[in-house]
């Protein structure tokens, strides 16, 4: 589903590049269940970026199902990212004067969708997030919890295939981020494939395959076992040190 | 994304900076209503230019003594030529064809006087016909009658406010007034009229032209006015009265012949540029409410750096970030506008007022938004989402 081969990305901060990311490849089936770990400032939120397309690599290549991402306008991109990701934010980013449910139409709106398809949809989404009660409150009549499920509900309405979490539960307190983090994983095993960045180690490891991120570099990258079977994939990141074993 | 679904997310920011959106309104508001507003008023005198001459009757033509110069200066208020226009030139002028009726008129100053209350009046000397070229009616009494075109008769028509200031409201008609050192019967009261091309006619007396040229001891008239058939054509009469008066004159053009046309067309084309000048000068205050909005505009993408970060990374692209920048403030531009036009309409601008002031209005609302929706476009989503500058 999703193939880098490569990249690099350098931001210039005050006078010093920085190498966010530094010959990075990976591939990611479809219906995955991975997380980015690493310090700060090891690339990681670079690296969601890059795969939800929101940020250019300076160089490399990446293929979205076949697609050759980098050679799409701008335009293209943001249909793609529009109809096949969905991003959930540490912070949220709801819109304050919108409802729960007005958020979480917007991405159908922006598609130009018709209200009926999206009142059917919208209903749908906030029942899977168990937010059905929610739908007219504002975000400032939400709990951290019920905020990030909205975001959730949000993030795949328009039934995307990848969802990209940064720091899901970075903001929430234990509760609300296993709730949070049910979720996610429901969404996961009916198919989507979900790729979330923390620092939260518990998070991390409740993933089937792991990415640890030093210095811009994919520096390690381990798929767990689960059930007894391999979610079957290979890793063949030659350039990767091969990881100390931490997870399994 | 569906125009219905814009206006609603736009409606949801309004209502959200319910003050903001009200002084922006009002700053184009006013604008809009200040240009229809300043235009009316041009309009309006334009208006009245054209009541004034066509209460100065259909068609008219003034022939003034002395020959206007094409080196510059208007035409001669009185007359400084050799030769006087006389009352037989007047007479003449009347056997022209297509010229329905001649009104000759001497005027000077006067005293006029009525037991102990005198004042100094403006005396025109004139026949009846110059109650109908100038559209004159008595309040009381009658007119000038048609002996007063050859006879030295000693009757006058008073002004109303000159009756007023001799007799107060006791009854005028039938007593005698003291003009110069003559003695006059007054036979009519002018009706109550505002002022007319300058000549305050309230303020005014009428007598017999013989008698005017008698008392001031001249037969030069001050102009002729004649009325011409609406069926002849102007400018052939025009070079008639030319012809005869040089044949009169010993060849001499020496007089200036002005038609209500011409004088009615200079002063539309004067008044028509000045409404555009005030036109283009009350746009100023549309431009500043364009500015205005342009302000607040960059104001409000920098405050929203996040949303629009999220809206791009939601699947929104750049035109629709820019659409939705400029949509916001065209539908501020659109309910100012209506707003401006509600205030104006009851004043009854011209037609073109209103177009005119929507045209400026959201040309300056389109000039002034592009630059912020173009900024908002390119934000790039990673730092707006984190809050960050560029």
């Amino acid at each position: 589903m999703i193939k880098l081969e490569t990249i690099n990305k350098t931001y210039q901060v005050g006078d010093s590049p920085l190498r966010a990311l530094r010959d990075v490849s990976l591939q990611i089936g479809s219906g995955e269940y991975l997380s980015v770990m690493g310090p700060s400032g090891s690339g990681k939120s670079t690296l969601l970026n890059m795969i939800g397309l929101l940020d250019r690599p300076d160089s490399g290549r990446y293929w979205f199902d076949q697609v050759a991402t980098e050679e799409l306008n701008e335009e293209r991109r943001t249909h793609l990212r529009g109809e096949n990701i969905g991003f959930i934010f540490q912070s949220f980013h709801l819109i304050n004067r919108l409802s729960a449910f007005e958020n979480v139409e917007l991405p159908m709106m922006l598609a130009g969708q018709p209200l009926k398809q999206r009142r059917i949809a919208v209903a749908d989404v906030l029942a899977m997030v168990g937010l059905s009660q929610r739908a007219s409150h504002k975000p400032n009549q939400l709990s951290g919890g019920q905020l990030q499920r909205v975001a959730i509900a949000r993030a795949i309405v328009m039934r995307p295939r990848l969802l990209l979490a940064d720091e899901p539960t970075g903001n929430l307190d234990s509760k609300s981020g296993g709730e949070v983090i049910d979720v996610l994983e429901k969404l996961n095993q009916d198919g989507i494939t979900l790729i979330t960045v923390t620092h939260d180690q518990k998070l991390g490891d409740r993933a089937r395959r792991h990415i640890r991120m030093v210095d811009g570099s994919v520096y390690s990258d381990q798929t767990a076992f689960e059930n007894g079977h391999a979610n079957g994939l290979k890793n063949d990141h030659a350039k990767t040190q091969k990881s100390r074993d931490e997870t399994i | 994304m569906r125009l219905s679904d814009q206006f609603s997310f736009n409606r949801q920011i309004f209502l959200r900076h319910k003050v903001r959106t009200g002084l922006l309104l009002l700053a184009v508001a006013i604008g809009v209503a200040s240009v229809i507003l300043l235009t009316s008023l041009g309009e309006g005198a334009r208006g009245y230019m054209d009541r004034e001459f066509s209460a100065l009757g259909n068609r008219i033509l003034i022939v003034l003594p002395g020959r206007k110069e094409t080196t510059g200066g208007g035409p001669p208020i009185y007359g400084a030529a050799p030769r006087d226009l006389t009352l037989e030139d007047a007479n003449a002028l009347g056997r022209i064809p297509g010229v329905l009726a001649v009104a000759p008129i001497i005027a000077g100053t006067t005293t006029v006087a009525h037991s102990s209350r005198s004042r100094e009046v403006i005396t025109l000397g004139s026949s009846d016909k110059f109650f109908g070229v100038r559209q004159l009616a008595v309040g009381a009494g009658r007119i000038l009658s048609s002996r007063s075109r050859s006879e030295p008769l000693a009757v006058c028509v008073l002004g109303i406010k000159v009756k007023r200031e001799l007799f107060g409201s006791s009854r005028a008609l039938g007593e005698w007034v003291r003009v110069g050192d003559r003695r006059m019967r007054v036979i009519g009261v002018l009706e109550e009229r505002g002022e007319s091309l300058g000549l305050d006619m309230r303020d005014m007396l009428l007598i017999p032209v013989r008698t005017a040229e008698q008392l001031f001891d001249s037969p030069g008239l001050f102009r002729i006015l004649l009325d011409i058939a609406p069926s002849a054509d102007s400018d052939k009469i025009q070079e008639k009265i030319l012809k005869l008066i040089r044949s009169r004159h010993d060849g001499e053009e020496d007089v200036t012949v002005i038609s209500q046309d011409s004088m009615l067309a200079a002063f539309d084309n004067i008044l028509a540029t000045l409404t555009m000048a005030i036109a283009a000068i009350s746009s100023i205050s549309l431009l500043v409410a364009g500015i205005l909005i342009m302000n607040i505009s960059l104001i409000s993408v920098s405050q929203r750096r996040q949303e629009i970060g999220l809206l791009k990374a939601i699947g929104a692209s750049s035109r629709q970030i820019k659409q939705l920048f400029i949509g916001e403030s065209l539908l501020l531009i659109s309910m100012g506008s209506a707003l401006g036009i509600g205030f104006a309409f009851p004043l009854q601008p011209p037609n073109w007022a209103v177009p005119a002031a929507l045209v400026v209005a959201f040309g300056t609302g389109l000039m002034f938004s592009i630059m912020p929706a173009k900024r908002a476009a390119a934000l790039d989503p990673v730092l707006a989402l984190r809050g960050l500058q560029q």
